[in-house]
Formats: C-alpha cells, sequence, structure tokens
C-alpha cells in the first residue's frame, strides 16, 4: 500500500505500530502535493516545514506511547478555520493578509489529538457557492477529470481527500458546502447537527447554518473524525451540551450487523423537482435496492415545503451574511485601501476592492431584505417558512430513522457552467440546504459514477443528534456497494 | 420584484459597496432575478407561524461573570492595516 492510500483507520495502525512514522506520511504527502497540486488546485497553503515539525513532534509521542486518535495523521483545513500563526484567507482578497492569532476550537482539538496540518484548502470565498470557482485566488479542478468543478464551496478539501494529499479534511457546511462536493469527488462528507460542532474561530458565513465536518476516504474515518471534534466550547454558546456518543466504537458494534430494522424515508417532493439527471436518478435507484437488501424498509414520506426551501435559504443565508462580514471594514484586521477621503469612503473602498462579486451580490440582497420595509415581506416570511421547514423534518422523522436523497440534482458541472446565472447555481441546492435550515445532520456517501466517469453521492439525513443513524446506514451501504475504482489517477 | 439602478445604488450605500457604474444595470437584472423568484414565499399560508431564527437550543447561556486573562493589545491589534501603539488608526471621521 502506498502512502497517499492509507486512511486514518489505516494510517493510524501502521503509525501506532511502528511500521511508518509520521515524517515519511507527512513528506510522502507533501512530495505528492508539490508534485501534482499544480494541476488540480486544492490547497491555497501548504506550510512544509510548519507540518514536518507537528509530523516530528507526532513522532516523538509515537515513541513514548503517548499515542492520541490521530497522533501522526495528515489532515487538511479548509481556509476558513483559524489556524494560530497561519495565513487564513476565506479564498477572499479582504483577508489576503490575515494572520490569526489563536486557533479554532475544531483545530484545537485536531492538535490536542495529535493530528498533523498539512495546509489549508481552496474554497468559494467566504463559502459562498458551489463549484469553487468563487474563490478569489484560483480554480480548484475535480480530480476525476479537469474540466469539472469539484463542488462547493469546500470544493478544495473535498479534492485534497479524493487527489489522496491527505488522510481526510475538515469542511464547513452553510447549505450543502461539505455534501455537495464530497458527493462530486466521490468520497464521504458529514455536516453534523447544527450545535455539535464548535464553531469559534470558524470565519461566519450564516451563523445560524454554518456547520464545520469531516471530508473523509470512507464512513469509519468520518466517525473517529467527529469524534475529536464534537462536543460543547465555552467560547461558542450554539455548541450543544448534549453527550457525544463514541461515534467509532459504537460503529465497531454495529460492523457485523444488517441494517435491518432500520426505516428510511424517499420524500415525494424530492421525486417531482424538474431537472433531475437520468444518471443520478439511476444511481439513486441502485442505492435504494442495496439498502433494502440489508434490510432497510423504505417508505414514502412528505415535505410539503420542499418547494420553498431555496427561497427562503436565500433569504437567510444572505442576511446573516450582510450582517456577519460589516465587520471586514479595513480597521481591525486584513485589507485597507489607502488615500480615501473619510471613514465611510475607507470602508466602501476596502469593501469593493476587498469582496469578489458573488459575496457582494450576497451582501446586496442580504442588505436589501433587511432594510427599512422591506423586513416582514423578506426575512420575517422566510423565518416562517424556516418553521414550517423545521416541522416537515420533526414529523417525518416520526416515521423513519434517515431521510435518503439524492445529493445535487446532477453530478459535477463544467468549469464556467453556471457562472452567469446566480440563480441556477443556486437551484442545484435543493437538497442540501433542508439540512441546515432544520438544523439536522447529513452524510453523503459515494454511491456510483455518471457514464462520464464522474463520481454520483446519495444522501442521508437524519434527526437532530442522530449521527450515529446516518453512520450505520452509510458503512453498510458502502461495504456493500462493489466501486471498481474509488479514487482517480491523478498521476497524469 | 423589480430592481432599479438607483435602489442598487442606494443598499450598495447602505452595505457600504462602491459599486462601478458600468455593472449596476447588470446587478439590478440579476437581483430582479433572483427576489422574482424568492416571491415564491408568498404563496405559504404563515398565517400564526412563528418566526425561527435556527436550531439552537433555545436556552440562555450564562457564564459566572469572573475575569479572565486577555490576550492583550499586542495581540489583538496585530493585524491593523494601521495603528499608534494600542490605538487603531483610522481615517478622519469629523471635518
Amino acid at each position: 500500500m502506498e502512502y497517499h492510500d492509507l486512511t486514518i483507520e489505516t494510517a493510524k495502525k501502521l503509525l501506532f505500530d511502528h511500521q511508518i512514522s509520521s515524517v515519511e506520511l507527512t513528506s510522502a504527502l507533501l512530495d505528492r502535493i508539490e508534485k501534482y497540486d499544480d494541476d488540480i488546485g486544492a490547497f491555497l497553503t501548504v506550510d512544509k516545514n510548519w507540518a514536518l515539525e507537528q509530523a516530528k513532534k507526532a513522532d516523538q509521542d509515537i515513541a513514548n506511547r503517548n499515542v492520541s486518535p490521530l497522533t501522526g495523521v495528515p489532515i487538511a483545513l479548509k481556509d476558513l478555520l483559524c489556524t494560530k500563526g497561519i495565513k487564513t484567507t476565506c479564498a477572499s482578497k479582504i483577508l489576503d493578509n490575515f494572520i490569526p492569532q489563536y486557533d479554532a476550537s475544531v483545530v484545537s482539538k485536531l492538535k490536542e489529538n495529535g493530528a498533523v496540518i498539512i495546509g489549508k484548502t481552496n474554497m468559494d470565498e467566504f463559502a459562498m457557492g458551489s463549484s469553487t470557482e468563487n474563490s478569489s485566488y484560483k480554480i480548484t479542478t475535480n480530480p476525476w477529470n479537469a474540466e469539472y468543478v469539484p463542488g462547493g464551496s469546500s470544493g478544495g478539501s473535498a479534492a485534497a481527500v479524493a487527489a489522496r494529499f491527505c488522510c481526510a479534511a475538515l469542511g464547513s457546511d452553510t447549505g450543502g458546502s461539505i455534501r455537495q462536493p464530497a458527493s462530486h469527488c466521490g468520497v464521504v462528507g458529514l455536516k453534523p447537527t447544527y450545535g455539535r460542532v464548535s464553531r469559534f474561530g470558524l470565519v461566519s458565513y450564516a451563523s445560524s447554518l454554518d456547520q464545520i465536518g469531516p471530508i473523509t476516504k470512507d464512513v469509519k474515518d468520518a466517525a473517529i473524525l467527529l469524534n475529536v471534534i464534537s462536543g460543547n466550547d465555552k467560547k461558542d454558546s450554539t455548541s450543544a451540551t448534549k453527550d457525544v456518543p463514541d461515534f467509532n466504537l459504537a460503529l465497531g458494534q454495529f460492523e457485523k450487523q444488517s441494517l435491518k430494522g432500520m426505516t428510511a424515508g424517499i420524500p415525494k417532493e424530492y421525486l417531482s423537482v424538474d431537472g433531475i439527471d437520468p444518471e443520478v436518478e439511476k444511481v439513486f435507484n441502485t442505492a435504494k435496492r442495496i439498502l433494502k437488501d440489508l434490510g432497510v424498509e423504505i417508505k414514502e414520506i412528505s415535505l410539503p415545503h420542499t418547494e420553498y426551501v431555496v427561497a427562503a435559504y436565500y433569504i437567510i443565508a444572505p442576511c446573516e451574511a450582510s450582517s456577519n462580514l460589516a465587520r471586514f471594514d479595513g480597521v481591525k484586521y486584513g485589507l485597507r485601501q489607502k488615500s480615501c477621503d473619510d471613514l465611510i469612503d475607507m470602508y466602501k473602498k476596502t469593501k469593493s476592492k476587498g469582496f469578489g462579486p458573488e459575496v457582494q451580490r450576497r451582501i446586496i440582497i442580504g442588505t436589501y431584505a433587511l432594510s427599512a420595509g422591506y423586513y416582514d415581506a423578506y426575512y420575517g416570511r422566510a423565518s416562517q417558512v424556516r418553521t414550517l421547514i423545521m416541522e416537515d423534518f420533526s414529523k417525518a422523522f416520526e416515521t423513519c430513522d434517515f431521510i435518503l436523497s439524492p445529493v445535487a440534482p446532477a453530478p459535477a458541472f463544467k468549469i464556467g457552467a453556471n457562472m452567469d446565472d446566480p440563480l441556477s447555481m443556486y437551484l442545484t441546492d435543493i437538497f442540501t440546504l433542508s439540512a441546515n435550515m432544520a438544523g439536522v445532520p447529513g452524510i453523503s456517501v459515494p454511491a456510483g459514477f455518471s457514464s462520464k466517469g464522474l463520481p454520483i453521492g446519495i444522501q442521508m439525513m437524519a434527526n437532530r443528534f442522530d449521527e450515529m443513524s446516518l453512520l450505520r446506514a452509510g458503512y453498510g451501504f458502502e461495504k456493500t456497494l462493489k466501486i471498481d475504482k474509488k479514487f482517480p489517477e491523478i498521476e497524469r | 420584484m423589480k430592481i432599479s439602478k438607483d435602489e442598487v445604488e442606494k443598499i450598495a450605500h447602505l452595505a457600504r459597496l462602491e459599486i462601478d457604474d458600468s455593472k449596476k444595470e447588470k446587478i439590478a437584472e440579476q437581483l430582479s432575478h433572483i427576489l422574482q423568484y424568492i416571491d415564491k414565499l408568498k404563496d405559504v399560508d404563515v398565517k400564526g407561524v412563528k418566526l425561527s431564527s435556527g436550531a439552537a437550543f433555545m436556552n440562555n447561556v450564562l457564564r459566572n461573570d469572573e475575569p479572565e486573562e486577555s490576550p492583550g493589545p499586542p495581540v489583538t491589534l496585530a493585524n491593523a492595516p494601521q495603528r499608534d501603539e494600542d490605538f487603531y488608526i483610522v481615517p478622519r471621521v469629523v471635518k
């Protein structure tokens, strides 16, 4: 087995058995990044010395038998998670020179658990987008086919895992930004329940929707990573005080069991969504059959307000964004435009120079919707519709353990295909937005390929704090599905 | 909802954005297109439905009011584009 094939689980085994060192593993991956990332563009920052220092320390810890769940394992981070002393840009020019003075809570947890942070990955600027084309720095290509997008906004993290530049990565998901790129790149992406993982040190986009989660090579690794990053944090008042089960341990107990006794609901509204690609439908139907064979009872359910999810989301998220992004004012950190007439002029010049077109568009939508006279018609109404969406989900989970659906209506699209029509890009988020609106967890698991060889995933969503059902069903599905080629060959 | 060029200018000012005159027309058009789609929210019967601001637990999170160590100005101001020791420098506010 090559170094780049290692998952968290298999890497740990070799590291802890002293068969490989973390320095060897990390160096091999750094070499691979140097060789192939010019083509893929998954990373914005790779600091070799920083990575190797962490690896050396991990090797010492292993030698001293002082091991933690991630000791010596190279992990990549989406570039909106603050890393002390290491540039964190959110793929925005406005944070081009921003060096955080503290670690995000998830980063502290990774470090405490021995992980080696190998680099910071590309994304849509401030996580606004579904293709990573909105990065102010570079395009990330899909490792399966360079003409296609990797999805977004965590496109760099998903591409890095698919290209096997790291054992696993963290992304963030505000409307599908972990699950959709995972689906497009053929890897596993898990958005935890809102509140499961602390958001402290995550640069906010829409605070009531944002959630950090793992992007991994398989379901087991998602459980291992979720174990490490979950839990209450006094620095994030929205982080839940609920107990965190040992996901990985529980998954081990399910290893030999079928999925008998589990019930999956398929929302009838999802099947009548316009423009579902027949290849996605085919993969979805195969997945349904596999789950059925594993003992899952499949039933039709209803999420009556599905039709309004995109509209409500594209009010709520931009409203929160317009408020959150007001902090980038050229005073405390980041870009500042020089030679301005006065303070207001400085704000305007700084923001207009620093933010890209999609970010400006969402700030404008949010500002408009929140401006005097429009609040009730837009934000107020969208918040009421959100209540109805949440109620739809609560009702659905009275009759099923998880909801099964496609992740996106179509496989990855070609680079540039949707750039001139923001609305059509927004509409591709139809299956993923609801989980964020309702605060429930969702997972994307590889399920097949299009005729062009692009990966297609399936999504499962469970009740709040029931990530376990997703991991269990996802794990059973993954073990049963026969895929010839799990990862793309990037050695072109 | 149709958004005019003037409205784009007004909203941009509220958001402290400066939009190139040549781009205003296109932005107005894209915004109108998006808001037209969002108008479908008007079809939902929301009479008596509560507003929801998210899935966070709706309890107050309190902590004891005890002083903790502060990182102090050198750290807090480390990324300031312009500063004078412990102060941020901003362009003139009062004329």
